[in-house]
């Protein structure tokens, strides 16, 4: 019997798996180290950071090149270290990690991003007074989030994500003087948590059914074979099987994390952060954690698909996914903060990778994630610039014509714009959206996704050549000067802007190298992709949707820079449209009067319960002891201690009468001596009279 | 008594009456009087109306061949010339410490 919780591997395949839990425990160190310095000690601080999270990126590359290398000479790369934490009957609690293509892939881009952001937080916090535990939250959040991307097992990966969770949670209420951060905050850990509960639900229940959270263990993990045929055969109601139900909870998980329908609320709040942390965390790498761990326990809501077919919980997931990227990107077209515009379009965003899983496959999900955490890491980081440089003026009517104030923040903010839109053929965004709207097009229970998708492909051209028209066109409407932020701060905006356009590469269908390496095929570089029925007009009616967004907006808002008390464009020609989107869609007032107000209402129940009800219940009791005790109080009072009184004043007054006998006069010793002789003599004479 | 009955009109009887009534003196001279010195007086009374006694009894006990009486008497007399020069002597230390004899006034022999 091996001592539980002893550090047991019981498989390493290759040097670098087994050494993978330094990737995420380096920043981990690192911020426990940050937490224990002082706060002058901020190069020291910024120091240990970023060296911890590049030791975290070479080993992720070295990882990604091991798994590529493999994959190139046509083995499968999956391996994993599991060793045992605990065990509690006959059961044993696992964990581990695992090495394959798409947990090598985040790595890199999660380690990587983050790198470039840590660099940026350099010059964006330069000011700010609690910079080293800035620092120390950032690192934890690294180490978090790689921790849940290498996670071979479902607890620990819930572990990271809550570690994630928390540290989104301390990021978001890092100026927690502002009521409003503080709130965001809280808002934010509350509806991750509502997620987070079905979540632990799906794991429990997958314990119960497998005996095991490990995802791979040589055939008997819970995403393997065995398991899943077990899983598939066993109903759990409305035409799910216990797998699919299983992956669902999952799924609600991923909702709450991701920003999804109808969990989105918390998202936009967070904004409320440094910009750094909205752009680390809100847009690039947690919420796409969501879409991360969809993608992970793919095979739970895939199997008992036929060949080409879906499945209840992948068609739940894709309507979850569309209906989220129009609703958030209609949101969007009508909000005046620049990092709530973006946070919108992060919410739309994932809608679509969310769409995209369910649609395509992991790859087309996948793909669209990591093309999306660079553009989208480069917004939120160009919109930090721009706050920056406009003395943290967030409002974007009260930008204007910065494109010659802030030339390079401009050209790699547009870089970004047109990533995100999808803009034909130079940027990444372009063929990422592409795979997904191709996905939508040729899926068999409904078109219903697609159109969905194209809409929300039109508004995101046009509320993104809004806010670029506002902030970067027309005249300078604030107060002030505008300024170009430091080097610091733009290298990363550069290094970014290049793989947005870059990043492209590695999916269009003439060199579908991110599907096939993430299924596991063979890539080649064949142009004939292009000439498949129907992708050519695709592509063409995406650039088209495109261009009427980017036209439509440029049209209404193009070079005008109105005053900042006027009303918006669009608020004049459709006040009935522009209203309802301003206030998002009165779904925080619709949870107000319901959710909320139900908790409320519960909270006044159950104040009156404890007030009237419980209160009454103690007040009798204490009423009935306070009773006793005066029973008794009287009883010791007036009995016991009076008795105990009168004994001792006789006993001590009888001691006083006795004293005057010992008078100190040695003839009254004499006297009663006699006395006592002349009673000793009539007592004896009167015994012996006859 | 001591098993030897005699009547009324027998010699012992004097005797012990006279020895009774020079007790009875001397304790009314030690309950009474005040200066220690004649309660010393009073005392030394009652132990010669004990001598007395003693020797009445064995003069005319059962065995007045032996002189186990006298002894008695004389061991007594020399215990109480000892007695007398002890109390003597405290009263005479009384006297010099508080310039009086008065028993009255020497009150402070209580605990």
């Amino acid at each position: 019997m091996q001592e539980s919780g002893a550090f047991t591997p019981q498989f390493a395949t290759s040097a670098i798996t087994g050494i993978l839990w330094l990737i995420p425990v380096a920043p981990m160190v690192a911020s426990g180290v940050i937490a224990l310095l002082k706060q002058p000690r901020r190069k020291l601080a910024a120091g240990l950071a970023i060296g911890s999270l590049s030791i975290s990126l070479l080993l992720s590359l070295v990882a990604f090149c091991h798994v590529v290398a493999g994959w190139a000479h046509g083995s499968v790369i999956r391996e994993f270290v599991n060793f045992t934490w605990f065990r509690f009957g006959s059961s044993t609690v696992d964990l581990g990690w695992v090495l394959d293509p798409l947990a090598s892939i985040m790595l890199v881009m999660v380690s990587f991003v983050g790198l470039l952001i840590f660099i940026y937080s350099v010059g964006y916090m330069a000011h700010d007074e609690n910079f080293t535990r800035f620092f120390c939250f950032l690192s934890l959040f690294a180490g978090a989030m790689l921790g849940v991307v290498i996670s071979n097992s479902l607890l620990l990966l819930f572990m990271c994500w809550e570690i994630v969770g928390l540290t989104s949670y301390l990021l978001i209420g890092f100026w927690y003087q502002k009521p409003s951060a503080a709130a965001a905050a809280k808002k934010a850990f509350v509806t991750t948590r509502v997620g987070d509960v079905f979540f632990l639900l799906g794991i429990v229940w997958l314990f119960s059914q497998t005996g095991t959270l490990l995802f791979y263990n040589h055939g008997v993990g819970s995403l393997e074979g065995l398991a899943l045929v077990n899983l598939l055969s066993q109903h759990a109601g409305l035409g799910l099987s216990a797998a699919g139900a299983i992956g669902l909870l999952i799924f609600a998980g991923a909702v709450g994390k991701s920003g999804q329908l109808p969990l989105h609320v918390w998202l936009p709040d967070a904004m409320e952060g440094p910009t750094p942390v909205s752009a680390l965390i809100h847009a690039a790498t947690m919420v796409a954690a969501g879409v991360y761990l969809v993608a992970r326990v793919y095979p739970l809501m895939q199997i008992g698909a036929a060949p080409g077919g879906t499945t209840t919980a992948l068609t739940v997931v894709t309507w979850v996914g569309a209906s989220t990227a129009v609703f958030a990107a209609l949101i969007a077209v009508a909000q005046n903060d620049i990092k709530r515009i973006l946070a919108y379009s992060t919410i739309s965003q994932l809608g679509y990778m969310m769409a995209g899983l369910g649609l395509g496959g992991v790859a087309v999900g996948m793909f669209h994630l990591i093309t999306h955490a660079f553009f989208k890491a480069l917004l939120f980081l160009g919109a930090g610039s721009v706050i920056h440089g406009c003395h943290e003026e967030q409002d974007i009517r009260r930008m204007g014509g910065l494109k010659s104030d802030m030339p390079l923040t401009f050209v790699t903010y547009a870089i970004g714009m047109l990533a995100l839109c999808g803009f034909p053929i130079f940027f990444s965004g372009f063929w990422s959206k592409d795979g997904i709207l191709e996905a939508a097009q040729h899926w068999d229970l409904s078109k219903g996704p697609f159109y969905l998708l194209v809409f929300g492909a039109l508004l995101t051209a046009f509320y993104m050549t809004r806010q670029v028209c506002y902030v970067f066109f027309g005249h300078w409407r604030g107060h002030g000067s505008a300024h170009e932020s430091p080097k610091v701060m733009t290298l990363p905006l550069a290094i970014l802007a290049f793989f947005a356009i870059a990043l492209g590469v590695i999916g269009t269908p003439a060199w579908p190298w991110f599907h096939a390496f993430l299924s596991n095929r063979a890539a080649s570089f064949d142009l004939h992709g292009f000439a498949e029925p129907g992708l050519g007009l695709l592509m063409l009616g995406s650039s088209c949707v495109v261009f009427a967004g980017l036209g439509l907006g440029w049209w209404l808002y193009g070079n005008k820079s109105p005053k900042p008390e006027a009303p918006d464009a669009l608020e004049k020609s459709a006040p009935w449209l522009w209203k309802p989107l301003r206030d998002r869609l009165y779904i925080d007032e619709f949870y107000g009067v319901t959710v909320i107000a139900f908790y409320g209402w519960w909270a006044r129940v159950a104040d009156w319960l404890d007030r009237r009800v419980w209160g009454g219940i103690v007040a009798v009791i204490a009423w009935l002891f306070g009773l006793w005790a005066r029973l008794n109080r009287f009883l010791d009072v007036d009995w016991v201690d009076g008795g105990f009184d009168k004994t001792c004043e006789e006993i001590s007054s009888g001691g006083g009468l006795l004293s005057r006998v010992e008078g100190g006069r040695v003839q009254n010793y004499l006297r009663i001596l006699a006395a006592a002789v002349v009673a000793l003599v009539a007592i004896l004479l009167w015994s012996s009279r006859p | 008594m001591t098993g030897v009955t005699m009547g009324i009109n027998s010699p012992l009887a004097g005797y012990l009456l006279v020895a009774a009534l020079l007790f009875a003196i001397g304790l009314a001279g030690a309950l009474v009087r005040r200066n220690a010195i004649l309660v010393l007086i009073g005392i030394e009374l009652m132990l010669n109306a004990a001598n007395l006694n003693l020797i009445a009894f064995w003069r005319y006990g059962p065995h007045p061949e032996a002189l186990t009486g006298m002894m008695f008497a004389i061991f007594s007399i020399a215990v109480a010339a000892a007695e007398a020069a002890v109390g003597l002597g405290l009263v005479i230390a009384i006297h010099r410490h508080t310039d009086t004899t008065d028993l009255d006034k020497m009150n402070r022999m209580k605990g």
